[in-house]
């Protein structure tokens, strides 16, 4: 029988074992090392064609285009979500041919390509110039910008309705019947009680619609509105110079990530008496 | 063999010129259309618009299964253990999501073209070179497709239980044979909604690809508008045209969806 004076000394944890070099981990290298040469290759191509004097050339062009595109982004949704709400509420309407019309009218926006919408206002309209002409409404649809804005309004009302119904669909009955109970009269309760949650709800779709747009902006160049993509085309077309498209790669880019950011930031802070 | 090809190919065409459902036959142009803008043959310009009909219908298709397969593997590689390969796919997916899909095909379309021109100088070939439009196309279509189609396979493998993973282990399968046999049939149930909005979207960017030169419906219309001065009514075609596709997509896809989930319904 012995007894043990001391203790066991502490001893090192034994090393971890070497990690496996697996399958993926060989894909994930040669991706990423196709990612980084990809890179490298775009940014010498660019720093061995730079030439000062393009940039000089293109550089204000590019600003006042992304200029065009964000001015025709933003008012393009603010007006659609102005449109949006008459739509929205067409399309709960229990009358049939209020909710027919809504429905017909988000049908068409959401099923038909935005670029055909687009030709259809502005090649469309303009075999109607005499009928316009009378009705006094020819000097807006003259003008390529003011389709645009016409077309891009409208599409995004459709597109802004369904979320906005959707928003305000999943808001439970018990909200409206506790506003019932407290005598609210229909349009408080929907302005101040309703809304305000559906918004929440809405938030992230708003977003993504937003990013739709500016990526859907990009269309307006084929009808010679000079905005991001236009200047691009343009520039593109005079120098025959393959950077200017990833100029503006990286201008879309840095705003869809700008936004994605703003807004994920946005719903954090609006959500945070929904964290538990 | 080639003579065999022919006849097969001749075969299918006189097949597809019987069912066609614009100027076949029995096609809506050929009967409701006749002496009017939209009559098939040289007469009108309904022969041209229902040959650009087939080129949407079958650019949509064709790029379909190169993005399902290219996105099931980017999600796939989204939720690998390894840092590098998630880096790498979320390094695709915020590229070609961010992108607006016209310049995405602007970049495909000329970039392929001076690469492909490159690569023959380097060989010794000088001289114009022009790619198919269809195929940068279906590339840049593909390529935006992929990156929505990662992100809606990837929630729906997070809709996964971890539990259906042992139990392929428990029953002794192979990585692959779980992944085929446990998982991809709930895969499929899962992003089968979010899959059709992704088609829809497809469909509709199709109509870019006109842009540069792909005689698809909104080109041939186009065309047709040009020529006729009747732009309102070519280009309301086109819209009706596009409706239609998105008519029998959305039947197809309840259909689909009926059929995923008919073992719950018989519960």
């Amino acid at each position: 029988m012995s007894i043990t004076e001391t203790m066991i000394p502490p001893q090192a944890p034994p090393p971890a074992p070497p990690r496996p070099y697996t399958l993926s981990r060989f894909i994930g290298s040669v991706t990423l090392g196709v990612w980084l040469a990809l890179a490298v290759g775009i940014f010498l191509t660019v720093v061995n064609g730079w030439d000062p004097e393009k940039f000089s050339r293109y550089g204000p062009s590019f600003v006042s285009g992304l200029g065009v595109t964000l001015m025709l982004v933003i008012s393009s949704i603010v007006m659609g979500a102005i449109l949006s709400l008459p739509v929205a509420i067409g399309r709960m309407s229990k009358n049939k041919i209020w909710s027919w019309l809504a429905y017909a009218y988000v049908y068409f926006f959401r099923g038909t390509p935005l670029i055909t919408q687009l030709f259809l206002v502005y090649y469309g309209l303009g075999s109607f110039r005499p009928q316009l002409e009378a009705m006094g409404l020819w000097w807006f649809f003259r003008d390529a910008w003011n389709c645009a804005l016409f077309t891009f309004t409208l599409n995004t009302a459709a597109y802004q309705a369904e979320i906005l119904r959707g928003a305000i669909q999943s808001v439970p009955r018990g909200q409206h019947e506790g506003a019932a109970a407290l005598g609210l009269s229909q349009r408080v309760a929907f302005f101040k009680i309703i809304l305000p949650q559906a918004m929440i709800v809405a938030l992230r779709p708003y977003g993504n619609e937003i990013i739709l747009m500016i990526k859907g902006s990009a269309i307006v160049a084929i009808v010679t509105v000079f905005d991001l993509m236009g200047e691009t085309r343009r520039a593109f077309s005079r120098t025959f110079d393959y950077q200017m498209y990833v100029w503006a790669a990286a201008l879309y880019l840095l705003m869809v990530e700008l936004l994605r950011n703003v807004w994920a930031l946005l719903e954090a802070r609006l959500t945070r008496h929904l964290k538990r | 063999m080639s003579g065999l090809f022919a006849a097969l190919f001749s075969v299918f065409a006189w097949i597809g010129s019987i069912i066609d459902p614009l100027c076949g036959p029995v096609g809506v142009f050929r009967w409701f259309g006749s002496g009017t803008l939209l009559a098939c043959g040289d007469a009108g310009w309904g022969d041209e618009i229902a040959y650009g009909f087939l080129v949407t219908a079958s650019l949509a298709i064709a790029t379909l299964p190169v993005g399902l397969v290219a996105g099931f593997f980017i999600a796939l590689a989204k939720q690998s253990n390894e840092r590098s390969l998630r880096l790498a796919a979320n390094i695709y997916t915020t590229i070609f999501r961010g992108l607006p899909e016209l310049l995405t095909l602007f970049i495909v379309y000329y970039g392929l073209q001076i690469l492909v021109q490159q690569l023959l100088a380097s060989v010794g070939y000088e001289g114009p070179v022009e790619i198919n439009a269809f195929f940068a196309g279906m590339i840049a279509l593909g390529l935006v497709f992929s990156a929505y189609c990662s992100e809606v396979l990837l929630s729906a493998f997070k809709a996964i239980p971890h539990g259906q993973y042992e139990a392929g282990d428990a029953l002794g399968f192979h990585r692959g044979k779980t992944m085929r046999l446990i998982i991809l049939p709930q895969l499929v149930r899962i992003a089968l909604p979010g899959l059709g909005n992704l088609w829809m979207a497809l469909l509709k960017d199709t109509a870019l690809v006109s842009v540069v030169g792909l005689p698809d419906i909104l080109r041939q219309t186009g065309v047709a508008a040009r020529v006729t001065k009747h732009a309102f009514e070519f280009f309301g075609v086109a819209c009706i045209l596009f409706l239609i596709l998105a008519m029998i997509s959305s039947v197809v896809f309840s259909a689909l969806e009926r059929w995923t989930k008919r073992a719950e319904m018989s519960r």
